[in-house]
């Protein structure tokens, strides 16, 4: 009786481990289901032509449905590592988020910063934190420098050098 | 054994109702056409060998083949835009890079003689009230046959890469028929463009899409309407319609403007290639999947076979 | 006031506030089965699971689908079935399990004809039953409109041209349902509603209904015998396993019930994978055009028997027709006449029309998909003719049946 018992008890947990091991598969599918479609992973690339861009004035693209903003910068604008060199002149490429809680700080050309209507975070023209709270500077997308044109979504050698370096953060 | 009784009962009803909707009853409703393999049987065989030097220079010469058509693959470009084309013949005429790879030898030397014939369109075009936009080919002044011969070989020729089964899609069936999972129009791949970011609007997609509506209106009252998007034709018709449709679309719809198209068996399967790749692109995924979840379940069966046993061995 | 008291377990904790025991025992170790039973018992499980998978692949078709005449048809046919991960997958499950669950519900019906478990205090389960499988009905052709192809378009001008109801031509409610003059947006907007909310919830309700119903005349068993069920059970709980007449709905009951699902799952999956053409009709892989009728129009195949009724009347007649035929198998319990409650194949006169109903419905199945000319309307009236003359002689075949036994 005790053998019988046991051996039913094994087979009814062999089929139900087993049936578990398929239920594992069908979350599997499910989580594939779930994924962003390759139409929208493909649209994750856009090219931006920035040989037309004026000093000192704001350019905001569109990068995976954020804003980007392209700043071109003046000879007199302080140097920093978070510069982006494309042609031969710097520019600021960064994403256009606070980093706080992702609103969208407006840019002030005559003071050089940007200031975040939310919480007043403010940032200068590197990026850089000037006014907490943001905890950290306006992020650097991945980006390849291409003549007068960048590309961003792919990681280029620049980005990957800034990236190593802490910079894009 | 009562139970097996019982299942072969069920059995027989169920497969008995499935072979009366689905064979029996589709073999009443579509009418059953013999394939001839796209031997083309009713169209003459070449009698003379070509020489496709002397075919090039009938092509691009007395011929008179480039002032409608371009052949990239020789450089030479079309003569108009494809919606100044089918302004002027209602279809943008084709490339001629790849004919020569995909389309028969007699259907290419009929259709240069006779296109009329060679596409089975005599009843849409009897020369008198409505004319074929191409000419038939009158000779050159030699032997008509070796010429037509020459200009065949030449075609086949600059055909001799391998063609993809996208390139033979555009060929053969592209300039009628869009395939919009293919993101293809009748007058080409729909280019990437970008939205303007201040309007929202992107004004190359729709001046893009503005010349695709006016090909089609031009083609539509050419054929009389708008050919069908081809993107899941794959999935819409049975294989044995797709191949006695496209060998001889008369033989399916008596009295449809589609021509005949031509193509070898390598060709249409290279289009059906395609079609597959835009209208079932999971066919491959779904083969291989298959045998996996039935095998998961043959097993499933045979333990629930032995716990049920198990289980019953006090009861009965 | 129940009283509370430290719990012990986590189980003692929940069983004092929940009664997990009892529920365990009242809905599983302890709901009694016959053993005299087969695998056509188990169709009612089979269901179950295959509305599962309808439910489940249904939530995954959900997060693509648009319910807008502009994108309904890519949005099936481009984005589910080739752009999503799996999205072929369970759009092939769906189709399927929608046909297959006909079959089941077919098998299920004439399993409880042919046993006779409509009758003596089952008449609930029935009509219980008929309720669902209307109700089924209603859920696969609202589903059916949204893929939004030719066949989803004119199913949908056909069907909803009915409630005209012939001479009456109430074109008003033909269009107050259509929420048009055609069917367009506004239509397949609210038959998505209708399949993915409304009737999904009436279902489910029915299917508590239906299990309910089920629990004071409990299930039947294939002699039609009178089992005792509380002496019975009292049997098997006193280690008389083997004498007993009844077994525990778990899982003794449940194993076989398992068992019998591996084998239709073996054979369900080879029809998502390889076999499914007869769920996807091709002519609904063409987008609904309002200007161009399929040279073939046809139902889905469950509804081929009752279309064919509609078929080969004038209209009138033929929606009276369709009509009867909608509702005459509600009225089953009541026009049975014949007191026995066993299987068909021990009722004499009975049994002939059992197998003649299931030979009609086959043929009139098979007729409602064959184009209406030439001879297949000839065989389509005398098959319609059959069926509603099978119905009016069921009170008097079954009022001339002799008593059996002195059961």
């Amino acid at each position: 009786m005790a053998v019988k018992k046991e051996r039913r008890d094994f087979l009814g947990l062999a089929l139900g481990g087993f049936t578990t091991l398929g239920g594992i598969a069908v979350l599997g599918a499910a989580k594939r289901t779930w994924d962003p479609l390759p139409s929208v992973k493909s649209a994750g690339f856009t090219t931006i032509d920035v040989s037309g861009a004026q000093p000192n004035v704001l350019n905001v693209e569109k990068w995976r449905g954020k804003p980007i903003f392209i700043l071109k910068k003046t000879a007199d604008m302080k140097k920093d590592d978070r510069d982006i060199i494309v042609g031969k002149d710097r520019f600021l490429i960064c994403i256009g988020l606070c980093t706080h809680l992702g609103c969208i700080p407006s840019y002030y050309p005559k003071q050089l910063k940007f200031i975040c209507a939310c919480h007043g975070g403010q940032f200068d023209t590197a990026g850089r934190v000037l006014k907490s709270p943001p905890p950290i500077p306006l992020y650097i997308p991945p980006f390849k420098v291409e003549g007068t044109k960048v590309v961003l979504g792919e990681a280029g050698e620049t980005f990957k050098k800034m990236e190593a370096a802490g910079l894009t953060v | 054994m009562k139970e097996l009784k019982i299942l072969l009962i069920v059995i027989f009803f169920a497969l008995l109702t499935y072979w009366g909707v689905e064979p029996f009853a589709h073999s009443k409703m579509h009418k059953h056409v013999e394939d001839n393999k796209f031997s083309y049987v009713d169209l003459p065989p070449l009698t003379k060998k070509g020489d496709a030097t002397r075919g090039k220079a009938l092509v691009m010469g007395a011929g008179a083949c480039v002032g409608c058509h371009s052949i990239k693959a020789a450089g030479i470009p079309a003569p108009m835009d494809p919606n100044t084309a089918a302004a002027s013949y209602g279809v943008n005429p084709p490339d001629l890079s790849n004919v020569g790879a995909l389309m028969d030898e007699r259907f290419l030397a009929e259709l240069i003689k006779n296109p009329t014939k060679a596409l089975i369109l005599e009843h849409k075009f009897d020369g008198k009230t409505r004319v074929f936009p191409m000419p038939s080919f009158m000779g050159a002044g030699g032997d008509k046959e070796q010429e037509v011969a020459d200009m065949v070989a030449y075609l086949k020729k600059i055909s001799n890469k391998e063609v993809s089964p996208k390139e033979a899609y555009v060929t053969s069936c592209g300039r009628c028929h869009a395939n919009r999972y293919g993101k293809y129009e009748q007058i080409g791949f729909v280019p990437k463009t970008k939205s303007n970011i201040k309007t929202n609007q992107d004004i190359d997609l729709l001046k893009f899409k503005e010349k695709v509506a006016d090909y089609q209106g031009n083609l539509a009252e050419y054929m009389g309407k708008l050919p069908p998007d081809l993107s899941i034709m794959i999935r819409a018709r049975s294989e044995d319609f797709m191949k006695t449709f496209i060998e001889d679309p008369q033989s399916q719809l008596k009295g449809t403007a589609m021509p005949r198209v031509g193509l070898t068996n390598e060709g249409y399967e290279k289009v059906m290639k395609y079609l597959e790749e835009t209208g079932d692109p999971s066919k491959p995924a779904r083969d291989a999947l298959g045998i996996k979840v039935i095998g998961f379940f043959v097993i499933f069966t045979i333990l629930a076979l032995l716990w049920k046993k198990s289980v019953w061995r006090d009861l009965h | 006031m129940a009283h509370f008291t430290k719990a012990t377990s986590i189980h003692d904790w929940l069983n004092q506030r929940l009664a997990v025991d009892k529920v365990e025992k009242v809905l599983a170790t302890e709901y009694w089965i016959p053993k005299n039973i087969n695998f056509l018992w188990a169709m009612g499980m089979i269901l179950a699971v295959t509305f599962g998978l309808l439910l489940i692949s249904g939530i995954f078709l959900l997060m693509y689908y648009k319910p807008d005449t502009k994108l309904a048809f890519d949005s099936v046919n481009y984005t589910i079935m080739s752009q999503v991960g799996y999205g072929w997958l369970w759009r092939h499950v769906h189709a399927v399990a929608a046909s297959v669950v006909f079959l089941i519900i077919y098998i299920h019906m004439f399993t409880a004809i042919y046993y006779g478990s409509y009758k003596k205090g089952r008449e609930m389960i029935w009509i219980s039953g008929m309720l669902l499988f209307v109700t089924f009905s209603a859920e696969a052709f609202s589903g059916y409109m949204l893929p939004w192809g030719q066949m989803s378009y004119w199913a949908g001008m056909v069907i909803t041209n009915i409630f005209s109801m012939g001479s009456l031509n109430l074109n008003g409610l033909v269009e107050w349902i259509r929420g048009g003059y055609v069917p367009g947006d506004a239509y397949l907007t609210r038959f998505f509603m209708l399949h993915v909310v409304l009737l999904p919830l009436v279902i489910m309700a029915l299917i508590v209904f239906h299990f309910a119903a089920l629990r004071i005349p409990h299930v039947n068993n294939q002699d039609g015998e009178e089992i005792d069920f509380e002496e019975e059970s009292a049997k098997y709980l006193a280690g008389s396993t083997r004498q007993s007449k009844v077994i525990r709905f778990q899982f003794d009951f449940l194993s076989k019930d398992i068992l019998v699902l591996g084998f239709f799952f073996i054979f369900f999956f080879y029809l998502v994978f390889y076999h499914f053409e007869f769920a996807m009709d091709p002519v609904n892989f063409d987008p609904a055009n309002g200007l161009k009728t399929p040279t073939h129009i046809y139902p889905e195949w469950y509804f081929l028997w009752s279309y064919e009724i509609l078929r080969p009347f004038p209209k009138n007649p033929g929606l009276i027709a369709f009509g009867f035929a909608q509702v005459i198998f509600f009225l089953l319990p009541f026009l049975d006449r014949s007191p026995n409650a066993v299987p068909a194949g021990r009722r004499g006169i009975f049994k002939v029309w059992f197998w003649l109903l299931l030979i009609n419905m086959v043929a009139l199945t098979i007729l409602g998909k064959l184009p209406p000319v030439g001879i297949y309307t000839t065989y389509g009236t005398i098959a319609a003719y059959f069926f509603i003359g099978l119905w009016i002689a069921l009170p008097i075949v079954t009022k001339l049946e002799k008593p059996i036994g002195g059961k």
